[in-house]
């Protein structure tokens, strides 16, 4: 045996406790989920009627953020065992072995004080108080709680991811108001269908994680009406959202347009049953997935649109 | 003679300093930045107001 492979064999490379790389930590903060949460957040701010420095609108964006970044350290803290079975979460810092779940734990409690603490103290308390609301409601009501006990999981843990939009709101106003819960609703509604087509074609990992999505414990057919019923209610709510004081021509133009598509392909997913989207690896449900990530952005940008040509004389009614 | 080899754990640790270093620089950057706007809102444009009533 040479030296060089004695070395190799007492000093292995794989992370021990404390040994994780930044890039590890920062994975840590879901940072796709961190993209929807300062772009809702910003146009929440936004749309707000009361005008916000640059540098504390930019510091409200950034602990909010944070904040919803450490709610998704704790949730991964707390699901370490369900991500380590399914295929989408396996290569996740905890279940790579690259992050311990102390550590996880630890990182996600002390960035949520930080985060709760520095908001208030830039902005306000109320949205201090939002945000740590937001944090218990993700890692205490949705993760311990709903996700392993309700197939409603899903409908009651989406206000988690709504909340940043009234955040923003409330950080640059203090309060809560009509406009700021449209758009947690907006954001509310639109969760379940999302999911569920995730759910419908990710098919085997919730399953074999033991979660009880709505596929899992109702069946595909009862989670396709569903998912038609939601979407209806979310047209409704989206397009009469137009006609509020955050709307105006350009949202009504947008709102018609997806809501429209949205609807068709809710309908086509709700006609189809497990044969036919077997026989084409759930293409239409793919693309009613696909079809939501721009729903939710094209339409908040919708209303960042309104906000911004206010100053000119243009945007809302 | 030369220095021992760097170990690829070495590598990870500087990166991770490095990053550790990098967020607390921008954090004091942006406590001072947040200070000077509260301190330039709330403080001195109301200290000057109050003058200027006198």
């Amino acid at each position: 045996m040479s030296d060089a492979s004695l070395n190799t064999a007492s000093t292995p490379s794989q992370a021990g406790p404390g040994d994780a790389e930044f890039g590890d930590y920062f994975a840590l903060l879901k940072p796709r989920v961190m993209t929807l949460v300062v772009f809702t957040a910003f146009v929440g701010l936004m749309a707000a009627p009361q005008g916000v420095h640059p540098v504390v609108a930019f510091a409200a964006i950034l602990f909010i953020a944070v904040g919803g970044g450490a709610s998704g350290a704790l949730n991964m803290w707390w699901d370490a065992d369900i991500d380590r079975v399914m295929k989408r979460t396996r290569n996740r810092p905890i279940p790579a072995g690259k992050v311990t779940e102390s550590e996880a734990f630890a990182f996600g409690i002390t960035l949520a004080a930080f985060s709760v603490v520095l908001l208030a103290l830039a902005t306000n308390l109320l949205a201090g108080a939002l945000l740590a609301f937001t944090i218990f409601f993700y890692v205490v009501i949705y993760s311990m709680w709903l996700k392993r006990w309700t197939p409603q999981n899903i409908v009651i843990g989406g206000a988690a991811g709504a909340f940043p939009p009234m955040i923003g709101w409330a950080a640059a106003t203090g309060t809560i108001s009509i406009e700021s819960i449209l758009m947690f609703t907006l954001i509310f509604m639109w969760t379940p269908p999302h999911f569920w087509a995730l759910a419908l074609f990710m098919r085997s990992d919730y399953d074999e994680a033991g979660v009880p999505m709505l596929t899992v414990t109702h069946g595909r057919p009862a989670t396709r009406r569903h998912i038609l019923v939601y979407t209806v209610l979310l047209a409704a709510l989206a397009v009469a959202t137009a006609f509020t004081s955050v709307g105006g021509p350009i949202y009504l133009t947008v709102a018609v347009v997806l809501n429209g598509a949205f609807m068709l392909g809710a309908v086509h997913i709700w006609r189809r049953d497990e044969d036919m989207a077997e026989a084409d690896n759930y293409a239409v449900e793919r693309k009613f997935f696909r079809l939501s990530l721009y729903y939710l952005f094209a339409h908040f940008v919708a209303i960042a649109l309104e906000a911004s040509l206010v100053p000119f004389g243009l945007g809302g009614w | 003679m030369s220095f021992r080899q760097e170990h690829e754990l070495h590598k990870r640790r500087f990166g991770r300093n490095l990053g550790l270093g990098l967020v607390l620089a921008g954090l004091v950057a942006l406590v001072f930045g947040l200070t000077v706007v509260k301190v330039g809102v709330d403080g001195f444009t109301l200290e000057q107001n109050s003058e200027a009533r006198d």
